[in-house]
């Protein structure tokens, strides 16, 4: 029975052009169009949308939590990458 | 003969402050124009890289190296951005990097100066990062989606780089000995000129500006920002206590703005067209990088595919 299932379908929706399309959520659909139908129609209802991504589930690999602290590990000790690191004079200006 | 009524449509949705996004129409100019300047930009941080990698192994201290380090990490991001903003437009990443190792396509010409003293460093980042800047704030509203995105993030990150260069420029200029200071004074002297290049010919001369401006894909003239940019600047400079090398640089009570000599643009040229003191060698460098690193990216595919491979046998 499970093999009948339809996909899963991550959602993405761009609110505006200019803006990066943004996940919006999932949902089961038998193909790429009506993916997209059905995301029309219960992500867009309200005008929230002027483009819709439908990317399959099983095909995004993800990071795994377990694996948090050795992935971001290396950024913890690079504070010299933030602007505020640099003393700068207040007499030159922004900067 | 393109749609006459299409490109009203898109001059009027431009006009009105919209962005467009990769799958919209678009005129075949606007795409052709977007391509050449994105891809410019994009191997601009790729070969921006090699200046200051001439001294990351010979930083003064360990501090400023990891600094370093992590700036030119940052542009080779930054040029990530923007080979991927180039690509929504149709283009192949490798046919682009092609172009930029065979010496078809061009970057900026500030990056063929040599860095000779670590003063240089200093200047860059103060100079060439804050230049960069300027153009690149005003991008953000470029009227195409992808670039003007990947723009944000690059602003986001850049303002460190000029922060560093700055502190580097205090540290000789302001608190160093007097051969410090000296170093400090040459650097900015070679330095100066080439930045105020940066933005290109001046606005009578600029090929491509008026259309490009029209539809929005630049937001200020060259003459605009370089104006701002020798504003910003003078007042660090003095602060630091370096002269500015140009006799006809003062202050003009009436226009609000300092005026400034004749840019020198037979030098500009020259090294346009491959002519500059190190053009060759930076496509040396490039072209040998990317030769070396050919059994990486091979071994890479190779791996991924035997991978991809022993599943499939275990799947069946």
């Amino acid at each position: 029975m499970s093999n009948s299932n339809w996909p899963l379908w991550e959602i993405f929706i761009r609110s505006k052009n200019g803006l990066a399309h943004k996940h919006a959520g999932s949902l089961h659909a038998a193909d790429a169009k009506m993916a997209i139908e059905n995301a029309r129609d219960v992500y867009t209802r309200r005008m929230e949308g002027v483009s819709i991504w439908v990317v399959r589930s099983s095909d995004i690999v993800a990071s795994s939590p377990a694996d948090k602290d050795f992935l971001y590990e290396p950024a913890n000790d690079k504070v010299y990458r933030h602007p505020t690191f640099y003393e700068i004079p207040p007499e030159v200006g922004h900067m | 003969m393109e749609n006459q009524a299409l490109l009203e449509r898109f001059q009027n949705y431009v006009d009105a402050e919209n962005k467009i996004e990769a799958k919209d129409w678009m005129p075949d100019g606007y795409r052709k124009t977007l391509v050449r300047q994105i891809a410019q930009h994009a191997h601009s941080e790729v070969v921006g890289m090699l200046p200051e990698g001439n001294w990351i192994s010979r930083a003064p201290s360990l501090r400023r190296k990891a600094i370093l380090i992590s700036k030119v990490q940052d542009e080779a991001g930054h040029g990530l951005y923007l080979y991927s903003a180039c690509e929504t437009l149709g283009v192949e990443r490798d046919a682009l990097i092609e172009e930029l190792l065979s010496g078809k396509a061009k970057y900026s010409s500030i990056f063929n100066y040599p860095t000779v003293s670590w003063a240089d460093i200093g200047a860059i980042g103060w100079l060439v990062d804050g230049a960069a800047i300027v153009n690149q704030v005003s991008l953000q509203r470029t009227s195409y989606g992808p670039y003007s995105r990947a723009m944000v993030r690059i602003c986001k990150e850049e303002s460190f780089h000029q922060r560093q260069g700055y502190e580097i420029m205090i540290a000789l200029a302001k608190n160093g000995n007097e051969a410090q200071k000296r170093m400090a004074q040459e650097a900015f002297n070679r330095w100066w000129w080439p930045s105020l290049m940066m933005f290109g010919p001046s606005d009578s001369a600029s090929a491509h500006s008026g259309q490009n401006m029209a539809w929005k894909i630049k937001r200020h003239s060259n003459d605009e920002l370089r104006q701002k940019f020798v504003d910003m600047t003078v007042p660090q400079a003095e602060y630091l206590g370096l002269t500015i090398p140009d006799k006809d640089l003062k202050w003009n009570e009436s226009t609000g703005h300092y005026d400034f000599g004749e840019i020198d643009w037979t030098e500009f040229n020259e090294v346009v067209k491959g002519n500059g003191p190190c053009n060759k060698q930076r496509l040396q460098t490039r072209n040998k990088a990317h030769e070396e690193g050919a059994w990486v990216r091979e071994a890479a595919m190779a791996y991924a595919r035997k991978q991809e491979e022993r599943q499939a046998v275990s799947a069946a």
